[in-house]
């Protein structure tokens, strides 16, 4: 149990059977009158943010999140299916919960599943995922005229600028916080 | 070599605060103040509802001269001054420490309006030592601080910016939430403000206006949505006191919070007190808004968490 006092920005904890995190947090207490902690909280499932202030005194229950080690399995409909390593049951996510991560969910994939009360409601993913290209123009060795990123289409349908020396059919590295490119993968 | 980055980045800021401190202190000798030393821990601290005075063995850190300035007042001295350090437990944010600095000053045969304007006359005096004579800007407001300052009333102050009057906003326990979300951040904008009359649940050591009773005579003065300063014109029967610090500890009680003995020395003594006026100014804050620091860990030498 927390209390007031304890609320900071990054603590987890349960609004109404839904974990959220303190995203911003300030301490105010008006000429001698009671403490007020005013904060912006995320639902960690729905990703919408909510302001809410509290008083000395007022009590929360933390959001125990679990992290799983996890593979991706596949997509069916607009949910991902997902496998525990340890125990092989299987997790189901939503796209619109899972967001941008969608970009770079590849087969068998290892990525860390957030679990709050058995229930799955996010992932983690590695900082860097090998990812092949699907579509993008040719380069034509020498032509300096394009030089500069051009698009490119990568297994997932995730559109990105890629170097214009890297080819269709060929394997890059993308930075899943940033969502670029980080470099070509030799085969 | 210096590893400290953090607190040898804070000396211009604390060369200027000790140098407003040098000018409050000139201040108020040039005005014939006495300026007198309270000892910091204390047995028995003025029971409030909110503030939780810091243990110090069986005593306790006092969080604010008040008691002990009194004391000096019912025994003769006219006009005194402190600057001292105070305690409030768990008080953290970017406009509170838990140690911090307090300007206390007390007169006799004074009430809480002659205070507005000496508290005026002083902060002008030290803007004018920092070439800020007319105007300060504090995180993007133009305070104008010329004569006269903006003076605005609990109950106006409630109907201007709240959406509900002050004693519906006290019956729903919205009071202090209001004042911190809606009210605060429109004080002393354009000018300082000093905002009085608090209503008579509010009135904590002051006495009840004549004229009504209904209302507390205590102010606070805020520049740029900052509280500053609180002021009484001060409550001198000592029956009454004792029935201010029973409901307080009433509600200390009811909110779970430890209780401290009564402080009955200041009580017994409370009665030979002429009728004063007294203000408690937090030094910190006031050099946050003359040195245009966003938070309070900008103009200390250390916070809590560097130690």
């Amino acid at each position: 149990m927390y209390t007031a006092s304890d609320l900071r920005k990054g603590l987890k904890i349960t609004i109404d059977n839904e974990p959220y995190i303190v995203t911003a947090f300030e301490f105010s207490k008006p000429g001698k009158g009671q403490a007020l902690y005013r904060t912006k909280m995320k639902n960690m499932i729905t990703g919408l943010t909510i302001d809410r202030t509290y008083r000395e005194g007022d009590t929360f229950e933390p959001a125990s999140l679990e992290e799983r080690g996890m593979q991706y399995l596949y997509k069916e409909g607009d949910h991902r299916y997902f496998m525990d390593n340890q125990t092989y049951e299987q997790a189901i996510i939503n796209e619109d919960t899972l967001g941008e991560a969608t970009h770079f969910l590849i087969d068998n994939l290892n990525v860390k599943v957030l679990m709050f009360r058995e229930k799955a409601i996010g992932v983690e993913l590695p900082n860097f995922v090998n990812l092949r290209v699907i579509k993008t123009e040719p380069w034509v060795k020498g032509d300096t005229s394009k030089a500069d990123y051009k698009p490119a289409t990568i297994e997932t349908g995730y559109i990105l600028r890629i170097p214009p020396f890297v080819q269709e059919g060929e394997l890059i590295t993308i930075d899943t916080r940033t969502g670029e490119y980080s470099t070509r993968v030799k085969e | 070599m210096i590893n400290n980055w953090p607190l040898a980045g804070r000396k211009t800021a604390l060369r200027q605060r000790a140098r407003i401190i040098g000018n409050i202190r000139q201040f108020f000798n040039g005005r014939g103040y006495l300026e007198v030393e309270t000892p910091h821990r204390i047995p028995a601290p003025a029971p409030e509802s909110h503030i939780d005075p810091v243990p110090s063995g069986k005593w306790f850190l006092h969080s604010s001269p008040e008691l002990c300035m009194k004391r000096m007042l019912a025994a003769g001295y006219q006009k005194i001054f402190q600057i001292c350090r105070c305690w409030r437990g768990g008080e953290r944010g970017s406009q509170h420490v838990p140690e911090f600095t307090l300007l206390e000053w007390y007169r006799t045969r004074s009430d809480y309006l002659a205070l507005m304007d000496e508290c005026e006359v002083m902060i002008q005096t030290l803007a004018a030592d920092f070439g800020m004579g007319e105007k300060i800007t504090y995180q993007g407001q133009h305070i104008n601080l010329t004569s006269p300052w903006e003076r605005v009333t609990v109950e106006e102050a409630f109907r201007r910016y709240a959406r509900i009057s002050v004693g519906e906003a006290l019956r729903q326990d919205l009071f202090d939430e209001l004042m911190v979300r809606e009210i605060e951040p429109r004080l002393g904008v354009e000018k300082p403000t000093f905002l009085y009359d608090y209503p008579s649940e509010r009135r904590s050591l002051a006495r009840l206006k004549k004229e009504d009773p209904t209302v507390a005579e205590r102010f606070e003065l805020y520049l740029g949505g900052l509280e500053i300063a609180n002021a009484f014109s001060e409550l001198a029967d000592a029956e009454e006191q004792r029935k201010v610090f029973e409901s307080e500890r009433e509600t200390r009680r009811s909110l779970g919070k430890e209780i401290y003995p009564l402080p009955e020395r200041f009580l017994a003594e409370l009665e030979q007190m002429p009728p004063s006026a007294g203000i408690a100014l937090g030094v910190d804050r006031l050099v946050m808004v003359l040195l245009n620091a966003e938070t309070i860990d900008e103009v200390v030498a250390f916070t809590p968490e560097e130690l």
